[in-house]
């Protein structure tokens, strides 16, 4: 196996096309002037090689806004635990978003494992692509270390000056290539291109917030009793966008659907919100988290505090997307230097 | 899209049949259930489990008896919203879900040996009378038993019949309060708290278990706190909102704790420090 080939830039969209008659293929697209979505597309000129954080990260394939966990027919006191799932690949995935696929993989085979995520994933093939710059001000992939690959793809694709080279991390990812036999094995010249590439990144991407990467746990571990939540609070409209468009926001909501027939009907599995008012209510009227700044506590201490313990990572990605969809302008990088400001000072400067 | 059928999922439910049901006050329902092909919940007390009725959803029920009563197992049910009321609608023969035993229950194996303290205020006494059955089904292996009861009327009292055999057995101490007593009312009238400092503890071995609404806790712990009990031999149950019983939907969570899979019932030393507890 070639861990590294190569393919001429003019032979992408015939190699797009020729992936497209072998699976369904989903890939950036433009949808409005700085909007992008993965669909399925047919062609290589559908797809937006250049785009910022999609609106929906990939997340929305990996785990379905709506999916059935379980089927029953009450006549026959049958129930059927079961998948609906199709084989595909997912083309241009950032970084920043194959990180958070890599957090949601942590979340769902922890135990007991959730079969349906896992066989769904399973028949996924993703492909990278690399951001040789930042995509837009939002951004703070530096800060979360995600600017630079480090697995979780079949294929990861970085553009040269006159082709892409591309890292062959799986077996099923050699397969692809093969099958569609546009791709020679890389040369000298290209790895020494992607190099430079890699070094000027490292020049480019810089902590975003005068933070060091290892401190941001303590930093919210100390920041539960402080001001800026309140300030928060004050802005936030609950409208749940944020954790909608983040790529490692998982919590969701099972419902009961029954058939007008009052005899099938299945379990299902949707997005749910922490930041939506009943989200922590219970039977009786309770709220364990009324109030707005509580919630957007809860969500930040969910990216930066609470999994640094469980998982040993952080599940922020950087790709920005809360802050490019807040109506409130709530913005994750301010969030972020308005808790070191407010925290003793030095204590967490880098 | 194809469909395929999983051989495992953690939202599986066993079949369930409900052997019993009848009102044990004017708000509570009583279920005695048991799994198909008389197969074992092989719980421990203090677990629960996710009851689904089809065509109406699920929720987390707390196991009222103790794993040493075998063939069903217990539920009770106040009727508060949409789902406990069409709980309340089923009757004998009827077929349930049931997913679990779910959660973490008390800690048995520590308990062994050591004076518990029972303290259990208004519906509380539905989940820790699994851990208290459980102790008097296996009376020689633990030290003095105190059992305080307190609810809000005489009238809301549950497991009358229990009570009184509680109440008469000598290896037990038992006590119950109510807020607001009626005319035939004869015992304590107060909040449970007033129970607690009339009691003889041995503080190096006694562990306090106390289940009952959020705002019981905070001053029950700051009775027994008083009465020096070492906060990890304190433990308390949460009712959170479950939704998924298996750790990942979010909605149970404490701090970074989720309610379902590490706990229920968590020792106060674990949880103190925890914003969102108490």
């Amino acid at each position: 196996m070639n861990q590294y080939v190569v393919l001429q830039l003019s032979d992408f969209d015939d190699c797009i096309a020729r992936m497209a008659k072998l699976q369904m293929v989903v890939a950036p697209v433009k949808r409005g002037e700085k909007s992008f979505a993965f669909e399925e597309i047919t062609s290589g000129e559908e797809i937006s090689i250049k785009y910022i954080p999609t609106i929906l990260p990939p997340k929305k394939y990996f785990l379905p806004q709506n999916e059935t966990l379980v089927e029953y027919n009450k006549r026959y006191n049958k129930w059927e635990a079961t998948l609906y799932s199709e084989e595909f690949i997912i083309f241009g995935v950032h970084t920043c978003d194959l990180a958070g696929i890599q957090c949601l993989n942590m979340v769902f085979s922890d135990k007991p494992m959730d079969s349906n995520y896992y066989n769904r994933k399973n028949r996924i093939l993703i492909i990278g692509l690399e951001c040789t710059d930042y995509c837009d001000e939002y951004a703070s992939c530096g800060l979360m270390n995600n600017q630079n690959p480090k697995g979780g793809y079949d294929l990861f694709f970085t553009e040269l000056k006159d082709r892409f080279v591309i890292h062959v991390n799986t077996v099923q990812g050699e397969d692809l290539i093969n099958k569609i036999a546009l791709f020679k094995p890389a040369d000298k010249a290209a790895l020494e291109e992607l190099e430079e590439i890699r070094a000027k990144k490292r020049e480019i991407f810089k902590p975003e917030v005068n933070i060091g990467h290892n401190e941001l746990k303590s930093l919210f571990e100390k920041s539960f009793q402080n001001d800026v939540w309140k300030d928060i609070h004050n802005r936030c409209l609950s409208c749940a966008n944020c954790t909608n468009v983040c790529p490692t926001c998982y919590c969701y909501d099972m419902e009961d659907e029954i058939e007008l027939d009052l005899n099938q009907g299945k379990l299902i599995r949707k997005w749910d919100s922490c930041q939506s008012r009943p989200f922590a209510m219970i039977a009786g009227g309770e709220n364990f988290r009324p109030e707005r700044g509580g919630r957007q506590r809860h969500r930040y201490m969910r990216k930066f505090n609470y999994p640094y313990d469980k998982y040993n990572r952080y599940f922020c990605t950087g790709c920005g997307r809360c802050s490019r969809t807040c109506m409130a302008r709530i913005n994750l990088k301010e969030t972020i230097k308005a808790l070191i400001d407010t925290a003793k000072p030095n204590t967490f400067a880098k | 899209m194809e469909r395929s059928v999983l051989l495992k999922s953690p939202y599986l439910n066993h079949e369930g049949k409900i052997l019993e049901a009848r009102m044990l006050s004017k708000e509570e329902k009583y279920f005695k259930v048991a799994l198909k092909g008389g197969k074992l919940l092989d719980h421990e007390p203090g677990q629960f489990v996710m009851v689904a009725i089809p065509g109406v959803g699920e929720a987390p029920l707390s196991i009222s008896s103790s794993p040493t009563q075998l063939g069903y197992f217990e539920l009770v049910v106040r009727k508060v919203g949409m789902f406990t009321s069409a709980m309340h609608k089923l009757e004998e023969g009827d077929q349930i879900g049931i997913r679990g035993p779910l959660g973490i229950g008390f800690p048995v194996q520590i308990l062994e040996g050591n004076d518990l303290l029972f303290i259990a205020g208004g519906l509380g006494i539905i989940p820790l009378r699994s851990l208290i059955n459980f102790v008097i089904d296996n009376r020689r292996d633990f030290g003095e038993v105190n059992i305080l009861l307190g609810c809000k009327t005489p009238e809301n009292l549950l497991f009358g019949d229990e009570l009184e055999k509680w109440q008469k057995r000598l290896d037990v101490n038992f006590s119950c309060t109510v807020d607001r007593a009626d005319p035939e009312w004869k015992g304590n009238v107060g909040l449970i708290t007033s129970l607690i400092p009339g009691i003889n503890l041995d503080r190096q071995r006694t562990f306090a278990i106390a289940v009952g609404p959020p705002v019981m806790y905070k001053y029950v712990i700051a009775e027994l706190l008083k009465k020096d009990i070492p906060e990890r031999q304190i433990y308390v149950s949460f009712e959170r909102h479950m939704k998924c019983g298996v750790g990942h939907c979010g909605h149970c969570q404490i701090g970074g704790l989720y309610c379902c899979k590490n706990g229920p019932v968590f020792s106060y030393g674990k949880v103190k420090d925890n914003i969102e507890a108490l």
